[in-house]
């Protein structure tokens, strides 16, 4: 921690991750597929940030262009600033001192983001001596500190097992200490509960929580589920094809949202004790990246849209008396009220 | 452990039984008379009565089975040549060593083709060397071992003269007359059977390697040691690598075991006293004996083969032990 905060980083004072303008393209048989177009988003020390979105949506394509972990075909322009450092320009060998060492990322699955055929003491040993030069008994301490922190019982037995011997709410844990165990500033964790049972997500989500008090790590939480977000992120960032609609911090994004694209979202939660026949659902389906629809990207499936919706694209924009709050939507503010509160009660009610 | 010991053996044995009983029954059905073969072209017809006596040919196919068992397990032998005398054991134990020299020295080369150039294309795809390695595969693959032999035969051996066009040399203990022996002289004849025999192997691996390192570099392990911060160089070799031979181990070890009855085509053009032209020469002359101990021999390798590739996997993956 103490290496973490000393150096470049102490000495930088805007946000820890300033994401400007990014965007990520893929060359594909096809054609060019726009995955990420035009993504801003800041992540302050310690804080949380959601990424909500749709399968497809450029949430997770956002978070590995930062990472330059994307396939050889990706095009990536803009700026990632990590501590004021642009990781998009970064050398290999910055940017794997950064990978794992100052960020760390978690994945959607754990039974297949671990290898299967090494130790889960060795996998997270190989993480401690990537970035430290520390001797081998020091790097394996380090991981059975990791293991117990995350609530793995009997943890120094378990060093020796492999993956195949644990289970999936166990495996995410591992998968945790191994992101933690070099004390990242970041950590980036790219829908680590959607393949949990209901109970375990609780855990991991509560775990994730405890750990970040503890060690102030800022977490980008990459999710399809608001029920998630709600529970553990500050601010938040709704993407729809590719582009960010909304943007705001997580009081007034349940409380006021603002894009068509928010409602939907808000409204398909389901709720104890709604006494609903069925969920509400966004019609239709999230479009084509290859080549997606003119104007506002969620036009074709909004109630809402009018003509100018698919003429012209929409630009972020402050909400008048909120500026953090930004959304990209032309609807006027008296009918986004009003069509926010029926959202809102329909969900509560 | 022991169970899965227990079991393992018991299979082998169902599968020997399959094997030699099914090898019996095709050889009866053959339309030849082996006892006349065997007492020789002016033989009178007493005679090779005689012969069929002797050699038990004139009992029933079961009861000759049963004296092919009985020798076995009693005795350890496989019997004697119907045409020659000879034991079988001894035929096999001088023909083995030839088809096991050819066969792992062609393995080693077919691996050390194989397994580089499977790696680079899989890191390189569509890049010109991808592309390279995939016409070889296709030309390996689909040219018969029979005329890449004999044009390497005629090329090699006998236009340019750099390596011996045919025959098989001793390591050790070459027997009394024989005009050549030693390491060298072995690996001089050796070199073109062992190219000839590797090419078709070489490409069918080759594809297997790239195949298998393509999808592994997919898998989300990989991309969680690249998070890591691994370079790209731990990251294939242990991670991409240890993961994407595990399937290129097995099949080793059934094609070598395989392979060690007989590589008949490379064997034959090559004038090799191995196994398979000593099937072959078994077939010509009708002499079960023989051909029945290249069987027996052949099913040992590919059962104890299947073991060892068995055991080992429970070493190099941990997601598989013996329950």
């Amino acid at each position: 921690m103490t290496t973490a905060l000393t150096g470049a980083g102490a000495a930088h004072a805007g946000p820890l991750l300033d994401v400007r303008e990014l965007r990520t393209s893929f060359v594909t048989d096809d054609g060019i597929v726009g995955a990420v177009d035009g993504v801003s988003f800041q992540l302050g020390q310690g804080k949380t940030l959601g990424i909500v979105g749709e399968s497809g949506c450029g949430k997770s394509v956002t978070n590995l262009s930062i990472m330059g972990l994307n396939p050889k075909t990706a095009r990536v322009s803009g700026q990632a600033l990590f501590r004021g450092e642009d990781l998009l320009k970064a050398s290999p060998a910055r940017l794997r001192e950064i990978r794992g060492g100052e960020i760390a990322m978690i994945f959607q699955d754990p039974m297949t983001s671990l290898n299967p055929v090494h130790k889960i003491g060795d996998q997270i040993v190989e993480a401690v001596l990537l970035h430290n030069d520390v001797s081998k008994q020091e790097a394996r301490s380090r991981a059975l500190e990791g293991l117990k922190e995350v609530g793995i019982p009997q943890a120094e037995r378990r060093l020796d097992d492999y993956p195949h011997q644990f289970s999936g709410g166990m495996r995410q844990r591992v998968m945790i200490a191994m992101a933690l165990v070099n004390d990242p500033a970041v950590l980036i964790a790219d829908e680590p509960t959607t393949a949990l049972d209901v109970t375990t997500q609780a855990q991991i989500l509560a775990l994730m929580k405890k750990l970040q008090d503890d060690h102030g790590t800022a977490i980008v939480m990459i999710t399809h589920d608001l029920g998630v977000v709600a529970e553990v992120a500050d601010d938040i960032v709704v993407m729809y094809a590719a582009r960010v609609v909304e943007q705001a911090n997580v009081e007034d994004l349940f409380e006021r949202p603002q894009h068509p694209y928010a409602w939907g979202l808000l409204g398909s939660l389901p709720r104890l004790g709604a006494d609903v026949d069925r969920l509400v659902q966004i019609p239709g389906q999230p479009p084509s990246l290859l080549r997606p629809p003119n104007g506002c990207r969620f036009s074709p499936r909004c109630p809402h849209a009018f003509s100018r919706c698919r003429q012209e694209d929409p630009r972020l924009m402050p909400v008048t008396d909120a500026p953090e709050h930004l959304q990209a939507c032309f609807l006027d503010e008296e009918t986004k009220a009003r069509e926010a509160v029926k959202t809102l009660t329909a969900a509560a009610a | 452990m022991f169970q899965y010991i227990i079991r393992r053996l018991l299979w082998a044995v169902v599968i020997f039984a399959a094997v030699t009983v099914i090898t019996y029954i095709i050889f009866f059905v053959i339309p030849a008379d082996p006892a006349a073969l065997a007492a020789g072209k002016s033989a009178t017809p007493e005679f090779v009565a005689q012969v069929r006596h002797f050699l038990h040919l004139d009992r029933s196919i079961p009861v000759q089975y049963f004296y092919f068992v009985k020798n076995l397990i009693v005795h350890g032998s496989l019997g004697t040549s119907y045409v020659n005398r000879r034991s079988v054991d001894t035929i096999v134990g001088e023909a083995a060593p030839v088809t096991a020299s050819l066969v792992f020295g062609g393995a080693i080369l077919w691996l050390a083709i194989a397994v580089p150039i499977g790696i680079l294309s899989a890191l390189k795809p569509r890049s010109l060397a991808d592309r390279m390695t995939m016409v070889f595969v296709l030309i390996g693959i689909s040219l018969p071992v029979v005329w890449i032999g004999l044009i390497l035969q005629w090329a090699i051996g006998f236009k340019l003269g750099w390596l011996p066009n045919a025959g098989y040399c001793d390591v050790i203990n070459p027997p009394v007359g024989a005009t050549c022996g030693g390491v060298v002289d072995w690996a001089r004849h050796m070199v073109l059977p062992w190219i000839v025999f590797a090419i078709l192997f070489a490409a069918i691996y080759a594809r297997m390697v790239r195949s298998n390192v393509m999808d592994t570099l997919g898998e989300d392990y990989v991309r969680t040691a690249r998070a890591k911060g691994a370079p790209e160089r731990i990251v294939l070799i242990k991670h991409v690598l240890r993961n994407a031979m595990l399937p290129v181990v097995t099949m080793l070890g059934m094609d070598i075991a395989v392979a060690l009855g007989g590589a008949i085509f490379t064997e034959s053009i090559f004038g090799l006293p191995g196994l398979g032209r000593t099937a072959v020469q078994g077939l010509d002359n009708f002499d079960l004996p023989e051909v029945m101990g290249v069987v027996v021999f052949a099913t040992l390798c590919v059962i104890i083969f299947g073991l060892l590739v068995d055991i080992l996997y429970g070493f190099i993956d941990p997601r598989i032990r013996f329950e």
